[in-house]
């Protein structure tokens, strides 16, 4: 045998039921309304007759033999006593109506057009087809046409005269194949007539199982319940047929079954109420049951159920890499990995197995995999427990698959919803460990969108080879250090590890021996030589030289810190130490920040991930958030509300500030009022006055933050926080400690509320600053009762705000994704949809993965000049970084350099004329 | 400076011919980048060649694999910063005074094709001789911008001479760039001088007013079979209502121009959008002007201009977000849009609704109808998407699951094997 070779569907055909084969395929004919007799017991020919399959234990199926999970199920068939038109073809019929002859069913010449490709949503608004016109005649028999109007949802008629669906199905029978063709139908898979229903299959009682209450009551599915009706009435109607019954009773009654048979297939036909369970409920019948999100199409076919998961709540855990997933012993033991025995390990086998279910620690202490079950070559499951486990020792042979539980270093998937990216989806290695919490590194929150407050997430244990070897190549989380969104890390440092990169590196701090062998324990490096002794003698060693022990030794790199607040001073000597400068491993100069090390931007994890590669990068990330912890404990950082304090002058200032600016928009609405103010084109007086006004309490807002933050340095924790990009920013402290601000609600000041008024508190028309929102009050201070309001105005069109947009963007990538999902890179670099049409001739127009781009260029032309030429790059750029203007443009001379070169190079071996005309096309050319 | 340049592409097509030797074909923007940072830093012959083997090489190892579903990746790309955006509506792009549709609603609307954007917006140019002139640019802007009378003139009835008087207000004329004459001709062409008699009113000069006066009810605004008698004071309304309507001049559709300085040249905004009827306007820059819709790019330029103006305008929302969204990703979802020859939306009435796979389709939306379809016509699926094998249970055929690595072991017995075994065979699906 083959193996990994598997059987594929290749296609599917879809076609109609033919009478004949609903016949042929049905197992029995149901005649009974009814279901079970009084013993519970199914009665013959009803619609739990046993010959269409077995729900219940201890019966057999009377077509197949087989008890409960053997029986696959068998279709029945209901003879309808009169025709009935299925309610999803009533459409297409009307369109097969009028386009034959009434008479002899050949198509008229000026049928509407076919729509064999036209697709199915039209139906909901159709390009309404040519209404036949009057007198027309057939040209093969010259009978004249009528005009047939479907009057929805099943009702034909002719010149206001009903056509019976028994007239219907005669008229399609009589279109002849080539004519069925030409129409759009195809006739192999299905003939018009058939449209019109004479027999209706029953379904398997497996489709519709029969619930029992816990009162012993039974409850019947809603499919049963519209198959009693269909069976009830189609009874009445023969034997009223039969009976010769006046032709009023016989039609009521063809049109009660038409109606049950209509909700049968849909119970949300428009035009018609839908049918009713007893509570008042609509029946769920068979187009209920696949339409829609809970339906079978989007609920179980396109997203399935799966064993070996497991779900917990989330915790942090930096002393896990971040490639690693914490594990709760309980959840260990339930999850299990098959382990196929050989005559290797067969020895290692039986020992698993005997350990049972729950073995006790091991021998050094600590978690010891056990064993839940035992699955023998001839497909036996053999639960294995604490009793039966030397027993089932023995069963162990080459060809069992024993079902081992979690050990460390198993390979697992994680993911957090809503799974927006394939970063939701990674794998980590297993350690186990104790509590009840999924527990990893805080550097994987950002690709799953975490954090603690009580997040859950899902793990699933991967139980194939093949799977398990895609994981560790594809799905590892340093796989994905780099986003192909933007192509850049998208996994990286955060919040206090940044703060902790701050203060271990700006301006160099010292540390002494007992510090640094703390903190290097936690890195289990050797304590380094110290960089030097403090005056008393004793050694000492810097935070710069402790964070470069996490660097590889090739790393050069520079770039300017976040902290960077746009001071020239030069690079190597910056007073602000926001200069970073890494040479050969080694951090010369600069501070350590968001700019650094953080997800999304951090300079030195891009560069080590693209030149070390995703494991060293890992390992950067592992050591960077140990040593980060260890040496925020040391460092020590706290903020509380004291740090937004300012002096007493500050506050006068910061008062007068908002004072003048209030006044400001008095006068703004004084000459308002007067008709004085000066219209900006394009505007209106009302609008003037308010961009004025907003431009006016946007520079008081921003004056007192700049009069606040003149008494916030860097000594103080939270501006620590908000310059090192850690977290926060500097308008969240200028808003605690100078002035909130202007409250909004769609982007403009607030005004509505009372009439003419915000609140009861203001005059009616006023227009100044406070009434329309202003908070001049810092959030220290606290907010006045109608501050707080407003804010709470604000606050309040937020929180709508992420509510809508959360459901619109949903819909919108899940549209993006079902209109891309079919495209893939073709092995020749174009990209193509499942038929094979060229989207591009070259992805992105140059054949790069964008995840491995470098924030989108296709590769590092400055670092690989400067690589290739060594020093050479620089002079073009300036002590900021511009370049500089003027410089030399390219002229003969290079091109002739140029060819010189080559011709150096190459020399005899290849004609170097050959480059003169380079040839056009995405084709490549081989060497 | 034109001879500058090209040496210059001359240098990049030999680094791109050399790149190509080394079996990688580099993008000419590229290879322009290369020859220029290598004038700047004067590189040497040997250089320059190590420096394009070493770009050959970063090159080569960045390129995507084949089988990457490429498709899955932008959408996830382009979908997953949705949920960080703003739903803010208006945001001011450019100029103070105007507002413009940015956020989430612009992207889904890009997304949507919708015909017309719900801020349409156009960015016109004026021609190198008159663009820094702010007087040329302003006249331009006048004859772009929709004028209509009440915009220059008020109106008022007067009841008892059942007359509609329309008095042209000199300031708004100038500030509209409007004469007399102007409104005269409007007034004369635009009213059917069967109902309507225009003659001039008091006052002098530019400023002299006109009257119009209706004569006789149209008789196509009277219901059928019951003439009834029009009041006059209605007649009366009629004409003001008539006269206010009426356009002096602009472009249809041109609501509002501004103009902006923008580096050394001035440059107009407006308020709605007309991009064919602009074009026509003599001093407009036809290379550069632009509007937001996508639709009147499509029609004036044609559809690889469209796809350029889709990359552009999903590019520009993104960023202007601040979320980086490799350009690759929008290219795609463009390409994908544009593909067969107009703009088609993404979703149930575009690309998802012409999907080949009955499955893929029913699985979207509209579930029913998709299939009670396939039965009719006799449809065939034929499995080679990725819904559609999710849905009968066997592997997508992207990534991994496009290739199979059969391995046939040696036979167990001991016997000589008479052929060499193939150790591995990759038999990529048809």
């Amino acid at each position: 045998m083959a193996q990994g070779l598997s059987k594929r569907i290749k296609s599917l055909q879809f076609a109609f039921l033919s009478p004949d084969e609903i016949r042929r395929m049905s197992a029995i004919k149901i005649i009974t309304a009814d279901t079970y007799d009084d013993d519970g017991y199914p009665i013959e020919m009803g619609l739990m007759d046993l010959h269409l399959g077995v729900i219940e234990p201890n019966l057999r199926c009377r077509t197949c033999g087989g008890r409960v999970n053997e029986c696959p199920g068998h279709f029945g068939i209901i003879e309808l006593a009169m025709p009935v038109i299925h309610v999803g073809y009533a459409k297409e019929i009307k369109r097969l109506l009028q386009s034959t002859c009434r008479a002899c069913g050949r198509r008229l010449p000026d049928a509407p057009p076919t729509r064999s490709d036209a697709s199915a949503d039209n139906d909901e608004a159709p390009v309404r087809p040519r209404e036949t016109r009057e007198e027309r005649s057939c040209p093969q028999c010259h009978e004249v046409q009528q005009r047939i109007i479907l009057d929805k949802p099943t009702t034909f008629r002719e010149n206001g005269h009903k056509i019976t669906p028994k007239e219907v199905r005669a008229r399609l029978e009589r279109i002849p194949d080539e004519d069925v063709r030409s129409l759009g139908l195809n006739p192999k898979f299905g003939r018009p007539e058939w449209m019109v229903l004479t027999v209706l299959p029953v379904p398997p009682v497996q489709v519709r199982p029969s619930i029992t209450l816990e009162s012993g009551e039974r409850s019947e599915d809603d499919l049963t319940h519209k198959l009693v009706d269909v069976l009830r009435i189609n009874q009445r109607l023969r034997e009223n047929r039969d009976m010769g019954a006046p032709q009023l009773v016989v039609e009521d009654l063809w049109e009660l079954l038409q109606y049950h048979v209509t909700t049968y297939f849909d119970n949300q036909t428009s035009g018609i109420p839908p049918a009713r369970h007893r509570s008042g409920r609509p029946l769920k019948t068979l187009a209920q049951r696949l339409k829609g999100k809970d339906g079978r199409f989007r609920s179980n076919l396109s997203g399935k159920r799966v064993n070996f998961s497991a779900r917990t709540v989330i915790s942090p855990d930096p002393l896990l890499s971040i490639n690693e997933v914490g594990i709760p012993v309980e959840v260990a033991r339930a999850l299990t990995v098959p382990l196929e025995v050989t005559l290797h390990n067969q020895e290692v086998a039986k020992e698993l197995v005997k350990r049972g279910p729950s073995p006790g620690p091991a021998a050094e202490g600590g978690y010891q995999c056990g064993v839940n079950y035992l699955i023998r070559e001839d497909g036996q499951r053999i639960k294995v427990m604490d009793k039966n486990a030397e027993a089932c020792a023995e069963l162990v042979t080459p060809g069992c698959v024993v079902e081992r539980q979690l050990i460390d270093g198993d390979i697992v998937l994680f993911n957090r919803q809503p799974s927006l990216h394939r970063m939701s989806m990674m794998a980590h290695f297993v350690r186990i460990l104790p509590h009840k919490t999924f527990r990893f590194n805080l550097c994987d929150c950002p690709p799953y969108n975490a954090d603690f407050d009580g997040d859950e997430m899902n793990l699933h244990v991967l139980q194939s080879q093949e799977a398990r070897a895609e994981a560790k190549v594809l799905m590892k989380v340093e796989e994905h250090i780099l986003s192909p969104r933007y192509g850049g890390p998208i996994i990286g440092m955060l919040h206090d590890h940044i703060t902790a990169a701050f203060l271990l590196t700006y301006q160099n701090p010292r540390f002494s021996r007992s510090e640094v062998t703390y903190l290097l324990s936690k890195l289990r490096y050797p304590v380094p030589p110290p960089a030097g002794q403090e005056k008393d003698g004793t050694p000492y060693w810097t935070g710069k030289q402790l964070f470069s022990l996490t660097l590889p030794s090739d790393l050069s790199v520079e770039f300017r810190s976040n902290i960077w607040n746009r001071c020239d001073c030069p690079p190597s000597s910056c007073k602000h130490d926001a200069f970073v400068i890494v040479e050969q491993g080694i951090l010369k100069a600069g501070t350590i920040d968001a700019k650094a090390i953080a997800f999304q931007k951090g300079a030195i994890l891009d560069a080590i991930a693209r030149n070390n590669g995703m494991a060293r990068a890992r390992q950067f990330l592992d050591e960077m958030s140990r040593l980060s912890i260890t040496a925020i404990g040391i460092k020590g950082l706290s903020t509380g509300i004291d740090d937004e304090d300012v002096p007493e002058d500050a506050r006068r200032e910061i008062d007068d500030a908002l004072g003048k600016a209030r006044v400001k928009v008095t006068e703004l609405v004084e000459e308002y009022r007067k008709g004085e103010l000066e219209q900006m084109p394009g505007r209106s007086l009302e609008e003037t006055l308010e961009v004025m006004v907003r431009r006016e309490l946007g520079k008081a807002r921003d004056t007192a933050g700049d009069i606040a933050g003149r008494y916030l340095g860097l000594e103080n924790p939270a501006v620590i926080l908000a310059k090192s990009g850690a977290r926060g920013s500097m308008l969240n402290l200028t808003q605690m400690a100078g002035a909130v601000g202007q409250q909004s609600v769609r982007g403009e000041r607030l005004m509505r509320g009372y009439y003419n008024r915000t609140l009861p508190h203001f005059k009616r028309g006023d227009l100044g600053a406070d009434a329309r929102g202003f908070v001049s009050s810092s959030y220290k201070r606290g907010l006045s009762p109608t501050e707080y309001f407003f804010h709470s105005m604000g606050g309040r069109e937020g929180l709508v705000d992420t509510a809508v947009r959360t459901s619109r963007s949903g819909y919108m990538q899940r549209r993006l994704i079902n209109a891309l999902e079919d495209l893939k890179v073709a092995e020749d670099g174009t990209v193509r949809n499942t038929a094979g049409t060229v989207i591009e001739y070259k992805y992105g127009e140059d054949g790069i993965d964008p995840a491995r781009s470098f924030g989108g260029a296709p590769v590092p032309l400055e670092e690989i000049m400067a690589q290739v030429l060594g020093r050479r790059v620089k002079p073009v750029v300036d002590g900021r970084g511009e370049p500089v203007a003027g410089a030399p443009p390219v002229g003969e001379e290079e091109m002739d350099l140029l060819a010189e070169a080559q011709a150096e190079e190459e020399g005899e071996e290849e004609e170097s004329e050959e480059f003169g005309a380079p040839e056009e096309g995405p084709g490549f050319e081989g060497e | 400076m034109a001879e500058e340049k090209r040496s210059g592409d001359a240098f990049a097509q030999k680094i791109q011919s050399t790149a190509r030797r080394q079996g990688v074909e580099i993008p000419p923007q590229l290879a322009r980048e290369i020859a220029e940072k290598l004038a700047h830093v004067r590189a040497t012959p040997a250089e320059v060649t190590k420096v394009i083997k070493a770009v050959a090489e970063r090159f080569r190892r960045a390129t995507v694999d084949a089988h990457e579903s490429v498709g899955i990746v932008a959408a996830q790309s382009i979908g997953e910063p949705g949920t960080q955006m703003t739903l803010r509506t208006f945001h001011y792009a450019g100029v103070a005074e105007m507002n413009v549709t940015l956020g989430l609603p612009r992207l889904i609307e890009l997304v949507d094709a919708r015909r017309v954007p719900s801020t349409p917006m156009m960015t016109i140019y004026v021609e190198r001789k008159l663009r820094t002139n702010r007087e040329e640019v302003q006249k331009i802007a006048l004859q772009i911008e929709v004028t209509t009378v009440p915009d220059v003139a008020s109106i008022g009835t007067v009841v008892e001479d059942l007359k509609v008087v329309v008095s042209p207000q000199a300031a708004l004329m100038q500030a509209r760039g409007v004469r007399r004459a102007d409104i005269e001709r409007a007034l004369a062409e635009n009213l059917d001088d069967r109902y309507f008699k225009l003659s001039s009113g008091g006052g002098s000069g530019e400023t002299r007013s006109f009257e119009v006066h209706p004569t006789e009810t149209p008789p196509s605004r009277t219901k059928k079979d019951e003439p009834v008698e029009e009041m006059p004071f209605k007649k009366l309304l009629e004409a003001s209502e008539e006269a206010k309507g009426i356009r002096i001049k602009g472009v249809t559709g041109i609501r509002r121009a501004l103009i902006k300085k923008e580096k050394d040249e001035y440059v107009i905004y407006t308020e709605g959008s007309n991009l064919d009827g602009v074009l026509e306007i003599p001093g407009v820059d036809a290379a550069r002007t632009t509007t937001n819709s996508v639709f009147e790019i499509h029609k004036v330029f044609g559809v690889e201009a469209a796809r350029a103006a889709l990359i552009l305008e999903a590019s520009r929302t993104l960023s202007e977000q601040g979320l980086g969204v490799d350009i690759r990703h929008l290219m795609l979802v463009s390409d994908v849009m544009t593909n067969e020859g107009d703009i088609r939306a993404i979703g149930r009435h575009g690309i998802s609704g012409r999907k080949t796979s009955v499955l893929a389709r029913a699985a979207f939306e509209i579930t029913a109808a998709h299939l009670l379809r396939a039965a009719i016509t006799g449809e065939v699926d034929e499995l080679k998407g990725v819904a559609e094998n999710i849905i009968v249970g066997q592997p997508i055929t992207l990534g991994t699951g496009a290739v199979n690595l059969v391995y046939r072991p040696l036979a167990r017995a001991a016997a000589p094997a008479p052929v060499p075994p193939t150790p591995a065979e990759k038999v990529a699906e048809a």
